[in-house]
């Protein structure tokens, strides 16, 4: 059961990482003028939400399954993805919009937020990895 | 380099600090030009006037000394630099000739020039007297002591070593500068030696400084002789405070240090004094002068400027900054004192000046001093000024002028922009006319051929050095661009257009011809051929002299583009016109005055043979009309479906005007009546934009939206989100914000297919102008809004909308517009405003480009720019005019680097200041809140001042103090508190606020500026004095009064221009004359209450104010409306609620204002 629980965290937990980078590489994209912001952000916009829902199943299945410490790790980057997902005014076309992230460094920002996940995540790959293996064994 | 030369021998007296200046070289450049002291001066102005002077002679460009410093490293140009000096420095050498003695005169035109000549010229008093002003300098710059006892130190040694070891500096300098201008340790070291002989220089300053001094004291303390009077303008703040000081403690201290210095100092004074009056007769007649331009100084700022500049640059620079302000102060000191030769003791005083702790102590001795206590607070400022005016005295005759002058120009900004003014005391700050834009402290050659201001203007015209100095000085950096304004400029048409071609900047003024095949980029310092081509100057018909192009003569210029500029074939003009025609729409009448607006300018739309046009209506329908050639009457497609709608007819909706032109005024005689009756209330204005939309995608174009009430039926309807009860009450202002994505998603979809949005809204109903102005905001159209149109109500606003529509329908406009903004490697642009897409990083997007569109971008600082001495930034604009052409019109802009932070003050363009801010402070009210941007505003007074005051003031007097260029700073900030768009607790409209908030991001600045601080004229005495004369009118130009309810009088007429709207406000006891003559009524009593016509009176007063309101409405695109008020109008608390420096019930006066930032500051 405990071995399930940290393989489904695992392909979770690839899924999200295969994601981070895909913003990141669409935010340089961006940056370096290869495609448009309104391209850039529909493509992103379409993933947030998705981002959102990986991030809480492996929140969820960590409390579930009662291991305080994982779900403690995963609980400020669940509560932020929907916080931010709350927050967009209702004027704006998504967390990423295409009219304000050439403005005050958004883009900056969304760019360093997406790199600080990609290092969350892996870190999360492993200690979901050794948790598995861990449990493989004790099974 | 020459400069840093320069500095380095002053440096070498000043030791560290020097070595400081040295190894700044570029500051030292920049500084040098101020401390202009003989040397010092010299080689700054010849960097930065240098190329002024040095284009005549070579050519402009073309010729290396520009060219190579710019690019590269500062030190190279420094180098560069040097090279030119020599031409302007020489000259002035010779002027100074060493000064030939005789003539003091030359000596003190070449004083400020001198640097070069130093040596020389030091033999000659007049450096001693400059010595005195350079302790104030330096101390000011730095409070180091030792910089400080050096000073001083040579000083006293000054007199006598000075003129064997002034020439020794000047050329160590030299050698210095060009051997190691880079090395800064080198120079420090030699500085050590030639220190001594700076100080020598100094010193020998010094002595012919004790009878500047003197005089200026004398002229002060005591009548002195004739001169004085002039020297007090010069030399009061100084001469007080420093003399007080000087003598008692500083002088002794320093002394002490170099204890070599002191007493030579001493004996030296004598001697050096005695050369000095035999100099000084002739002075006299300088001081004079020098008295003049000092009273001028504030009206004459090319001189002061200089000054002030090289003044600055001491302060700035700890080291060199000193001397260089030394030399100017002694100058002044010599003007001064020539007059009263004198007092010797008192250099010291001048000394104790400039050390931070003596600065307490001259504070004391200020009070002691006859002169204004306020002065104390600006002694420094005064002394700066009176630098400058010094400089005017060095370069009395007429020959020195020309070169004096250049380096004044160059420097012009710096001197008089850095006086010190108190804010708390300064009750009269506004100027009689308008404020103009600061020039950069730029090389007068490339000044003159920079960008117009009133095109492209920089909020600090000089550009700080690293991300780490603009963070110190905290104000905010961006630009302002208003750059498809209406001008006649070069065109020019040519196969192949030059541009860089890694950053594909076009050619420029600001490039470098490395020789006559290649040029290097001015923003990412690339190499580039020169193409054949090119080779060729159209202008005179010669071969060889591609630095001759217009492309390299002009910061303004068209080209007309070949054909790899385009995407597809230019678009046609096309004009889409989207009418409200709901119930409420046709109570308001304005579909007659625009029918008969759009008939009567039929033929003056701009476009050509293919220009076309087409109408859609809208209520709870959509109504097109079908307008194909070979109809005998326009035909109405009625489409009901809103919720899917489709084109009925696609390919006679839109038609050829000059084809169909009788069908389209037929249309256009019918459409007032053909809605007269209807009771549809609804609007699906939403469904109509989507429709019209469809409609232009093929081709772009513009459509012109009319709307009259809030959409509330299908697509994008929207709710009523304001609640009048809180209009005023209200803590926060809500909905500033879109209430939905619809109109934005809309507007993108529009700019990419290129069509914009022009939105016109008639309202006296909320309409949620936050939504609905997305559609214009993100596809580059133009909001206008005209609050309670009625064509009976209210005739001024039809009046209004009649003027701005014939403008909007005749103006200029560029279809399928795209501009992209560049700037210097290492800066970069981080946020936009106005009405546009930015498309990517520096790309905007622009369906439509219209000439009163404005722009404003903010930069940061990226890189370090260290060795960089300006910058540059081009704005290009690719359009297709309306004669299907394709055009790039290419503005740049060069800005001088600076890397003191006084300088950067120095350069500060507070008017660019206050619209960048006012545009920033929409930002912050729409994703933060109204109070957050508010305390933002507040909040960028506070800081710029602080900073100001911690790091750039080195006497801190009581009060609130700015340098002279920001001095109207804290009033644009409560200006904008209290502007419509930011105000709280009176009752402001939400549909006006956001209004507002458009304007002050989309007006270019000049426009901008009348919103945010209205000018307010008495005009019941208008007279012909210095009026303007424009097409054989006379033009009456009466002065600009302050906003306050005090300059009003009962006996009076006003005017007040908010740039929207004029208000005349006559007062109860106003003049009978005025009454008959102008409104042609008899008495007070019997003005109309809603005249916002002045009558066609045949009399002189009423000639003169209606050709001046006429000349204010001509000057802007727009139509201001006039109101007459009385006390009784209800108008009347909208013309108060501009006087700006008046206490409301919500919001502080400006005394109060001036009093909550001193206290934040001095927490």
């Amino acid at each position: 059961m405990e071995a399930a629980v940290f393989i489904l965290s695992l392909v979770d937990c690839c899924a999200l990482i295969f994601l981070s980078v895909y913003f990141i590489i669409t935010l340089s994209d961006l940056e370096c003028d290869y495609i448009n912001a309104r391209a850039c952000c529909s493509k992103l916009n379409k993933w947030v939400i998705p981002e959102m829902i990986g991030q809480c199943l492996s929140t969820v299945l960590m409390l579930v399954s009662m291991h305080w410490f994982i779900f403690l790790l995963n609980l400020p980057v669940a509560a932020w993805n929907i916080y931010r997902h709350l927050k967009v005014p209702m004027g704006n076309m998504g967390v990423f919009d295409p009219t304000e992230i050439h403005n005050r460094g958004q883009l900056k920002s969304h760019m360093k937020e997406a790199m600080i996940k990609l290092g969350y995540h892996l870190l999360c790959f492993f200690i979901y990895l050794y948790s598995m293996i861990l449990a493989l064994i004790n099974d | 380099m020459s400069t840093a030369g320069f500095n380095s021998q002053n440096g070498t007296g000043t030791g560290q600090a020097y070595a400081n200046g040295p190894s700044q070289n570029p500051v030292g450049l920049q500084q040098l030009p101020g401390v202009s002291y003989g040397m010092t001066h010299q080689p700054t102005y010849n960097p930065m006037q240098a190329k002024a002077p040095a284009p005549p002679g070579p050519g402009l460009y073309p010729t290396a000394a520009y060219q190579s410093g710019p690019p590269v490293s500062s030190y190279q140009s420094g180098p560069a630099h040097t090279s030119y000096p020599p031409p302007p420095g020489q000259p002035l050498l010779t002027r100074p000739a060493m000064g030939t003695p005789p003539s003091h005169t030359p000596p003190q035109s070449a004083s400020p020039n001198h640097g070069p000549r130093m040596p020389l010229p030091r033999a000659t008093p007049p450096p001693p007297a400059v010595s005195s002003s350079s302790y104030y300098s330096n101390p000011q710059q730095q409070p180091i002591a030792p910089s400080w006892q050096y000073n001083t130190a040579p000083a006293p040694m000054g007199p006598p070593p000075s003129l064997s070891a002034p020439p020794c500096g000047p050329l160590a300098n030299h050698t210095n500068p060009s051997s190691s201008s880079t090395v800064p340790p080198p120079p420090t070291l030699t500085a050590y030696s030639s220190p001594q002989p700076a100080y020598g220089s100094h010193s020998a300053t010094q002595p012919p400084g004790p009878r500047m001094p003197s005089t200026s004291h004398l002229g002060y303390t005591q009548p002195g002789a004739a001169p004085p009077p002039l020297n007090p303008m010069l030399s009061h703040t100084y001469q007080p405070s420093r003399p007080a000081y000087g003598p008692p403690p500083t002088g002794p201290p320093p002394l002490g240090p170099p204890p070599a210095g002191p007493s030579p100092a001493m004996t030296s004074t004598p001697p050096s004094t005695a050369p000095p009056l035999a100099n000084v007769t002739p002075p006299p007649p300088k001081a004079d002068a020098q008295c003049r331009e000092a009273v001028n100084s504030t009206l004459s700022p090319t001189e002061p400027d200089c000054q002030e500049s090289d003044i600055e640059c001491p302060g700035t620079l700890a080291g060199n900054g000193p001397q260089s302000p030394n030399n100017f102060n002694s100058i002044d000191n010599k003007m001064a004192g020539l007059p009263q030769p004198g007092l010797p003791g008192r250099h010291l005083g001048h000394y104790p000046s400039l050390p931070p702790g003596y600065q307490n102590a001259a504070a004391p001795h200020k009070p002691t001093s006859p002169m204004h206590p306020t002065m104390q607070a600006a002694t420094q400022p005064y002394s700066q000024t009176t630098q400058p005016y010094q400089q005017p005295h060095g370069g009395p005759g007429p020959a020195q002028l020309s070169p004096s002058l250049a380096a004044l120009s160059l420097q012009s900004s710096s001197p008089e922009a850095l006086r010190v003014v108190n804010l708390l005391q300064e009750r009269n700050l506004l100027p009689p006319g308008p404020i103009p834009a600061p020039t950069p402290c730029l090389p007068q050659d490339l000044q003159k051929i920079n960008c117009n201001p009133e095109v492209f203007r920089c909020t600090l015209t000089s550009i700080p050095q690293t991300q780490s100095l603009l963070n110190k000085a905290k104000m905010p950096l961006g630009l302002l661009l208003h750059p498809f304004k209406d001008l006649s400029l070069p065109v020019v048409t040519s196969s192949t257009i030059v541009r860089c071609r890694s950053c594909r900047t076009y050619i420029n003024p600001f490039v470098s011809f490395l020789d006559q095949r290649r040029w290097k980029c001015n923003l990412c310092y690339r190499v580039n051929d020169v193409p054949e081509e090119f080779m060729y100057n159209p202008v005179s018909r010669s071969y060889g002299e591609p630095h001759k192009r217009p492309e390299v003569q002009n910061a303004t210029i068209e080209f007309i583009a070949p054909s790899e500029y385009m995407l597809r074939p230019p678009q046609p003009a096309v004009y889409l016109f989207l009418l409200d025609v709901s119930h409420n729409a046709v109570e308001t009448g304005y579909l007659t005055v625009f029918c008969q607006s759009l008939l009567d300018n039929i033929n003056a739309l701009p476009g050509d043979s293919r220009t076309k046009v087409g109408f859609i209506t809208f209520d709870s329908t959509i109504h097109f009309y079908n307008l194909q050639e070979g109809l005998s009457q326009p035909q109405m497609l009625i489409v009901s479906d809103i919720e899917d709608i489709f084109l009925p007819t696609p390919d006679s909706l839109l038609v050829n005007l000059n084809e169909c032109k009788e069908l389209v005024q037929d249309l256009l005689r019918s459409l007032p009546s053909l809605f007269e009756k209807t009771m549809e209330t609804q609007s699906a204005l939403g469904s109509a934009l989507q429709a019209a939309f469809k409609l232009l995608s093929p081709t772009g174009g513009r459509m012109s939206v009319f709307q009259t009430q809030l959409p509330n039926l299908g697509v994008g309807a929207l709710q009523s989100r304001e609640d009048p009860n809180q209009r005023a009450s209200a803590k926060d202002i809500q909905h500033l914000s879109p209430a939905t994505d619809f109109y934005k998603k809309l507007a993108l979809d529009c700019s990419g297919q290129q069509v914009a949005v022009d939105l016109f809204l008639l309202s006296s109903q909320y309409c949620d102008l936050a939504s609905l102005g997305c559609i214009s905001r993100y596809s580059a159209g133009s909001v206008y809004y005209y609050p309670s149109y009625h064509h009976q109500h209210n005739p001024a606003q039809v009046e209004r909308f009649q003027k701005e529509l014939k403008r909007y329908l005749t103006r200029k406009i560029g279809f399928e517009a795209v501009m992209r903004i560049r700037c210097t490697k290492g800066l970069s642009i981080h946020t936009f405003h106005g009405n546009f897409f930015v498309r990517s990083t520096d790309l905007l997007s622009l369906p439509n480009v219209n000439p009163d569109a404005g722009f404003a971008v903010q930069m940061s600082i990226e890189e370090n720019l260290d060795d960089m001495q300006v910058v540059s930034f081009q704005a290009a604009l690719l359009y297709t005019s309306s004669k299907g052409e394709r055009r790039i019109r290419v503005h740049t802009l060069c800005l001088p680097v600076v890397n003191s932070l006084s300088d950067v003050f120095a350069g500060a363009d507070v008017q660019a200041m206050a619209g960048l801010l006012a545009c920033m402070a929409v930002d912050r009210s729409v994703t933060a809140s109204l109070s957050d941007a508010r305390d933002a505003l507040t909040n960028a007074a506070i800081d710029s001042l602080s900073s100001y005051r911690q790091s750039v003031l080195t006497i801190q007097q009581p009060g609130l103090l700015a340098p002279a260029c920001l001095r109207f700073f804290p009033l644009y900030v409560l200006a904008l508190l209290k502007q419509k768009a930011y105000r709280t607790g009176t009752s402001t409209r939400l549909d006006e606020r956001v209004f507002a908030m458009c304007q002050l991001k989309y007006q270019p600045l000049a426009y901008a500026m009348l919103m945010i601080h209205p000018a307010l004229y008495r005009v019941d005495d208008l007279t012909d004095e210095g009026a303007l004369n424009i097409n054989e009118r006379t033009i009456p130009q009466p002065r600009v009064l302050q906003l306050s309810v005090e300059k009003l009088s009962r006996e009076g007429a006003f005017l007040m221009d908010t740039g929207m709207v004029l208000y005349l406000w006559i007062g109860r006891n106003c003049h009978p004359n005025f009454l008959t003559q102008v409104l042609g009524v008899p008495s007070y009593a019997t003005v109309p209450e809603n005249l916002y016509l002045l009558p066609e009176l045949d009399t002189a007063e009423s000639q003169r104010i209606r050709a001046f309101i006429g000349w204010l409405r001509d000057q802007r695109p727009f139509f201001p409306t006039l109101h007459v008020i009385r006390d009784e109008s209800q108008l009347k608390a909208s013309f108060m609620q501009n006087m700006i420096e008046d206490r409301t019930e919500s919001a502080l006066s400006y005394y109060e204002f001036l009093l909550h930032l001193q206290q934040q500051i001095s927490k």
